[in-house]
């Protein structure tokens, strides 16, 4: 069995990674700073290391002040907080300006687990995909992790929010990828469906894939892990390769992955189907990550499952 | 700073006040109550106080000045202008289609705006940040905040008076332009306003009260923050709301209201009346 890494845990080396080549970079905290993996930069750059308490929007607006006079911000708290909690700040201070924060939201999803549903964002995409200026990255391993932590400051100059988690993925990727902004990966065609999926469901996706096979069904696999700006090209491509698209996220169908699908099938018009998977416009609940993601059908036997039903088969 | 200095100020608020009415103009809402009460204080900070060059309006030694009540930010508008960051005649397509000055502040369409506001209870903590930058780059500049006696109930005001207090913030200087009313109703009750200095001194902060339209005790209560270490400085400026134009003095129902060609007519007559006295004596 290949290795398994949480995304926040890479994110928090890639962070520090950032912090030796470039003074530039100022990392906040809003006690949880052990939870986020910021705390190994904390321990090396103290003195461009602030925690600001128990206080996520003074956090986010003092990030914009950050930006605003030369630093390269990351702000960090639980996914959760990081966006619901800060909405009027981001819109206004960050991204009505465009400013270069960077907005770190951990432990996102379902998978936050035993906490329960008002630790689980489950809406965080939908919210920062309606803001305009706003960079959407959703890593599905350890590998597209340090990547976009690093090219977050290196590569984009403007808002970004990135989604980490606490569910241990494996690397699918190896050190030849390289991050592009709006641009997804293949990771296999196929004929029957494409399964576009973003985070660690990319993982479930790919196993999902594995077990289509099984039953004559050939699946392809997207990973969309920039959610925006969308790779538009790459969702008509599947719509032209496969009769079928399901989407599959650790978040609600509604305004995540599978909206921003769906608005770009629907403007292209044509007959390929879609079925979103994720969560049904509900809260999560306290549990295991593996119960809920059972629960909610996107362990790779339920992706397997749905898709075969969708297709009839 | 002589008596001469002093007057000149006083001049200029009173140009800034002229100013910010024409640029308001007839028929049309605007927050005269709120940019008249902060004038003089906005005119202290950027006819003497603060470091500034208006060429340069992003030169990173400048000191900086937020207006997190941004609902004022015509009484910005009127300093940037007279500075010629922008040129004078800019100011009457205030919120005009396609202007660069929006109802409220947008930094990255006018020179001078550092960052925006608008929703309020915001701007202390972009301040805190300001300051924090330049700490990490090893920069001496000053950031100063304007708030609103009504703005600072939202709850995230208190959030960035803590981390100014924490962090040590002694370069940042918050000013509260007490004018007692908010947009409906009165700011406070007595017993509030008067529990108002010793909030920030339970918090850590220097804290001093003035008459914010007196022009001496502005100035000096600027240079006194500014020379204050260890610590960030709070002043609480009592104001009238409307300050220079009799009929709207201290009166919520001109906080965002529209005057008439005739009441507009009236209230630069009044402003300019006092201009006059002023060069007479």
């Amino acid at each position: 069995m290949r290795t398994r890494r949480e995304t926040r845990h890479v994110y928090g080396e890639a962070l520090l990674r950032a912090g030796e080549s470039n003074p530039q970079i100022a990392v906040l905290d809003a006690d949880l700073y052990k939870s986020t993996r910021s705390d190994l930069f904390r321990e090396r750059f103290g003195e461009r290391f602030i925690d600001m308490g128990i206080s996520e929007m003074d956090m986010v607006s003092t990030a914009a002040g950050l930006a605003a006079s030369g630093m390269i911000p990351y702000a960090n708290s639980f996914a959760m907080f990081i966006t619901a909690h800060c909405y009027d700040q981001i819109r206004i201070q960050i991204c009505y300006p465009n400013l270069h924060v960077i907005l770190a939201g951990s432990s996102a999803g379902l998978t936050q687990g035993p906490d329960g549903a008002s630790h689980q964002a489950l809406e965080d995409i939908a919210l920062m995909r309606a803001l305009p200026n706003m960079r959407v990255l959703v890593p599905a391993d350890g590998v597209e992790t340090e990547a976009m932590t690093l090219a977050a400051a290196q590569e984009i100059d403007g808002p970004v929010y990135l989604r980490l988690g606490r569910y241990p993925v494996p690397d699918l990727f190896d050190s030849s990828y390289r991050f592009a902004l709006g641009r997804a990966s293949w990771l296999g065609q196929g004929s029957d469906v494409t399964l576009i999926a973003c985070g660690h469901t990319v993982s479930a996706a790919r196993d999902a894939a594995e077990l289509l096979a099984n039953r004559d069904i050939s699946a392809g696999v997207v990973n969309m892990s920039s959610i925006k700006p969308l790779d538009e090209d790459a969702v008509r491509a599947a719509m032209q390769a496969t009769p079928l698209i399901v989407t599959v996220e650790e978040h609600s169908i509604l305004g995540g992955l599978g909206g921003a699908v769906a608005e770009v099938m629907a403007e292209t018009g044509g007959n390929a189907r879609l079925l979103r998977l994720g969560t049904r416009d509900r809260f999560g609940e306290s549990a295991t990550a593996d119960e809920l993601l059972e629960k909610h059908g996107l362990t790779p036997r339920g992706i397997t499952d749905s898709v075969v039903q969708a297709l009839g088969r | 700073m002589s008596v001469r200095d002093l007057d000149e100020l006083r001049r200029l608020a009173l140009d800034m006040r002229i100013e910010i009415v024409k640029m308001m103009g007839p028929n049309k809402a605007h927050h005269f109550g709120g940019s008249l009460s902060a004038t003089d204080l906005v005119t202290a900070l950027y006819m003497s106080k603060m470091r500034y060059d208006p060429a340069r309006p992003d030169w990173p030694e400048r000191d900086r000045f937020i207006m997190s009540k941004g609902h004022c930010v015509p009484a910005q508008y009127a300093a940037l202008a007279f500075l010629g960051v922008f040129p004078k005649e800019e100011l009457t397509t205030l919120k005009l289609m396609g202007t660069r000055l929006q109802g409220h502040p947008a930094a990255h369409l006018l020179p001078g705006i550092e960052g925006c506001t608008g929703s309020l209870g915001q701007g202390l903590s972009f301040a805190n940040g300001m300051a924090l930058a330049g700490r990490m780059q090893g920069l001496d500049f000053d950031v100063y905040c304007l708030l609103g006696d009504g703005e600072i109930q939202e709850g995230q005001v208190w959030e960035a008076v803590r981390t100014s207090s924490v962090q040590c913030l002694d370069r940042v200087t918050a000013i509260v332009d007490a004018n007692g009313l908010k947009a409906m109703d009165r700011s406070y009750c007595g017993k509030e306003m008067a529990a108002l200095a010793p909030k920030f001194e339970a918090f850590g902060w220097h804290v001093r009260e003035i008459d914010g339209h007196d022009m001496g005790a502005i100035v000096e209560a600027l240079d006194w923050a500014t020379e204050s270490r260890d610590a960030p400085s709070a002043i609480i400026a009592e104001t009238i709301k409307g300050k220079g134009i009799s009929f709207i003095e201290d009166r919520a129902e001109y906080h965002n209201a529209a005057l008439s060609s005739e009441q507009i007519a009236l209230a630069l007559e009044e402003l300019e009346a006092q201009r006059f006295e002023m060069e007479e004596a």
